[in-house]
């Protein structure tokens, strides 16, 4: 135990081959610049991705657009089908562009048709009444102001009337190939309902049992000005293409258009070796991982692990919390026992045996004592408690992991409280010292670190409530003490009250705790990232992914 | 106007003017927002004698989405023992639902709902009606409807 506290000793040994940043300090206050500061944080300042990472890419909406445009143009190249019957065609297949070669190819008509490019039946066709070409590999649609058209509407010495509002004023109207003609109004209402109450882009004809679905360029038509309507339609495309896409995910931030590629995590198996956290790109805020959404940043425990963790937290925390402070076991027989009221003098209702609810020893040794107890330290009564003890061993275990678990959860929540009062206490800094305001954003720094360390912490204690014991567990848990220990040490020095005298020696002190935790933090990750694809970490449970053996 | 205003007085002037299919009568049709019609099913049929009430309510959205359709469940009236219909009067059919069309109308929703029931050999609740009952919102409109597909129409 001593011998851990001498640990301030070894943070000198950690890290002095960092030279010029223990020395940086001399050249005090007057000529430091926000990059010397960030420098002073950096340990490794190399390109190259750490092994805790994930090679990811971040695509605006446009550039999901330009991919799926290249889809479409090599479908409609093998196909020889205008741009917007392959953009259909895709969209059904959900863009597997593998599946609907062989289906199209297999059979035209019956990929038409479920694509909404073709009637389904063929008998009936008004082809010889329609003006130009029909095929299904033209997709058009028909505008008219009142005109004499061919399609199957009334005769045109009557005003036409839309089946839908019974308005027979609207001059204009439109409809699919299948010629099925109502207002523009109605059509402009119908699509702008499908896209932004329904959220959806399959957008079939209006009439009973049609199944043909409007091409971009009708939607485009149809909802005239609506620009607005016409631009959730698009997104509501590009959601629809990256959601079929395994190596791409939506940004999942509100009103973020964003979309993260990362190939690496696309498979469910490379979930077992990799922590896919990414950042969307549109603001350092937007991090989320790849691989599920139980936290933005679950690092370093894969999602198996985390998700597990998290049921059991919701299953078991508060049964066990209640267990826990609400009852105690017999001695003799360990029976699980709530005291409801009455007195100390507990009989088991089981095995019958007779103790004292205080200090859980056997009743027969507190003789005339009766009501109240203080015997808690005599032998038999501690026995009793260890006896107890030993047998919530697993208890105690899951609470233990758990309460360490939500304690750096509670701190999480806490960070936006810390972050004001750090500001604060920035401000007095000033006031008290020559610093400037550049120079006191060590403290910000510090407490950056120490709330993304606490995020790392948290979700060790998942990994390590399911780790296997032995050697590889006991340095995993080598590496989170020393995480621990560091982070609570700094936490120590951004909450000690600001003494005008050593703020310099304060500001020393955080900034080469923070160095040291930042440090203690990549070791943590990388470890365990490394162990994860060297197969290094075992499971005393199943893991999905895993082999048990 | 509004539309849905606009295209239910057309549909209530066409009613008035046409009369409704056989087996269905329209009992009100006082505002814009809730209508009421009896329904039976004439010819052979398990429900021989019943006669029920449909209620169909408006929002400013119809025709566009559909109506909210139900059978009345009061003193008078009761839900038909039916495959499809829970014993709150909720339908469960998809022309209320993923296959609503703005061309349908509501005497053709009627139409549909009769020849439903007209179809059915065994008068017997959904197997979940208990469960659903119990949990349903009084909009039927809210529920996501799972439709059982053994009948051409639900």
């Amino acid at each position: 135990m001593s011998s851990d506290y001498e640990f301030s000793d070894n943070d000198d040994f950690e890290y002095n081959d960092d030279e010029d940043m223990l020395d940086d300090d001399e050249g005090s206050a007057s000529d430091m610049e926000m990059d010397n500061i960030n420098d002073d944080f950096k340990i490794d300042k190399g390109p190259k991705i750490k092994v805790y990472e994930v090679e990811h890419d971040s695509l605006p909406q446009d550039a999901v657009v330009y991919l799926m445009r290249q889809d479409i143009e090599h479908i409609s190249g093998i196909f020889g089908v205008d741009s917007e019957v392959a953009s259909l065609l895709l969209r059904h297949m959900n863009w597997n562009k593998e599946r609907l070669i062989e289906k199209y190819m297999d059979n035209v008509n019956a990929v038409s048709v479920a694509a909404g490019i073709a009637p389904p039946e063929r008998s009936p066709e008004p082809s010889s009444s329609h003006g130009g070409p029909r095929r299904s590999s033209r997709l058009g649609f028909t505008k008219s102001s009142k005109s004499k058209s061919a399609e199957p509407s009334p005769p045109a010495s009557e005003p036409f009337v839309c089946p839908i509002c019974f308005d027979d004023t609207q001059q204009k109207t439109l409809s699919l190939t299948c010629g099925h003609l109502y207002c523009t109004a109605c059509w402009s209402t119908y699509v702008s309902s499908k896209v932004r109450t329904e959220g959806e882009s399959w957008i079939t004809c209006m009439a009973e049992n049609c199944t043909l679905v409007a091409p971009d360029s009708f939607v485009r038509t149809a909802l005239a000005d609506d620009t607005q309507t016409w631009a959730r339609f698009q997104e509501l495309l590009v959601r629809h293409f990256v959601s079929c896409m395994p190596s791409l995910k939506y940004c999942p931030y509100p009103s973020c258009t964003n979309t993260v590629s990362c190939p690496g995590a696309a498979s469910k198996s490379a979930l077992t070796s990799i922590v896919p956290t990414v950042h969307c790109g549109a603001s350092d805020t937007h991090v989320f991982c790849f691989g599920c959404a139980i936290d933005t940043d679950h690092r370093p425990v894969i999602c198996a692990v985390a998700k597990m963790w998290l049921q059991k937290c919701r299953d078991d925390s508060e049964t066990a919390n209640w267990i826990k402070s609400n009852t105690k076991e017999c001695s003799k027989c360990q029976s699980t026992i709530e005291k409801n009221g009455g007195c100390n003098h507990m009989t088991c209702k089981k095995c019958k045996y007779e103790f004292c609810w205080v200090c859980m020893g056997p009743w027969s040794e507190h003789g005339t004592a009766w009501y109240s107890c203080n015997r808690y330290d005599e032998k038999a009564s501690v026995d009793a408690r260890d006896a107890q003890s030993r047998s919530r061993a697993s208890l105690e275990r899951y609470l233990q992991y758990y309460n360490r678990w939500a304690n750096h959860e509670q701190s999480a929540r806490l960070s936006a409280e810390l972050y004001a009062k750090t500001e604060q206490k920035m401000e007095e800094m000033q006031l008290a010292s020559a610093l400037s305001w550049i120079e006191v954003q060590f403290m910000r720094k510090a407490v950056d670190e120490s709330v993304r360390c606490r995020g790392t912490l948290k979700w060790t204690y998942s990994m390590a409530y399911y780790l296997e014991k032995g050697n590889e567990k006991e340095l995993f848990e080598d590496n989170q003490r020393d995480l621990e220990r560091a982070v609570e040490e700094l936490s120590e020095l951004i909450e000690s009250p600001i003494d005008p005298e050593v703020i310099m020696s304060l500001r020393q002190k955080v900034t080469d705790k923070t160095v040291y935790v930042q440090k203690r933090n990549e070791i943590m990750l990388e470890d365990t990232a490394r162990g994860f694809l060297d197969g290094r970490w075992k499971w005393n449970v199943d893991v999905e992914g895993f082999e048990k053996d | 106007m509004a539309v849905s205003s606009r295209r239910l007085q057309k549909e209530l002037a066409e009613i008035q003017k046409q009369g409704t299919p056989v087996g269905i009568t329209l009992l009100s049709a006082d505002d814009f927002q809730t209508w009421l019609f009896s329904v039976e099913v004439l010819g052979e049929t398990v429900y021989a004698g019943e006669v029920f009430a449909l209620m169909f309510r408006f929002d400013g959205q119809y025709p566009i989405q559909p109506p909210a359709v139900q059978f009345l469940v009061d003193e008078k009236y009761t839900s038909p023992v039916h495959p499809h219909v829970y014993s709150n009067g909720h339908i469960c059919a998809s022309i209320l639902g993923n296959e609503w069309s703005p061309v349908l109308s509501v005497v053709a929703v009627c139409v549909t709902i009769q020849s439903m029931l007209a179809s059915c050999k065994k008068k017997e609740r959904p197997p979940d009606n208990d469960r659903y009952v119990r949990h349903a919102p009084d909009n039927p409109k809210k529920t996501q409807f799972v439709y059982h597909d053994d009948t051409g129409i639900s």
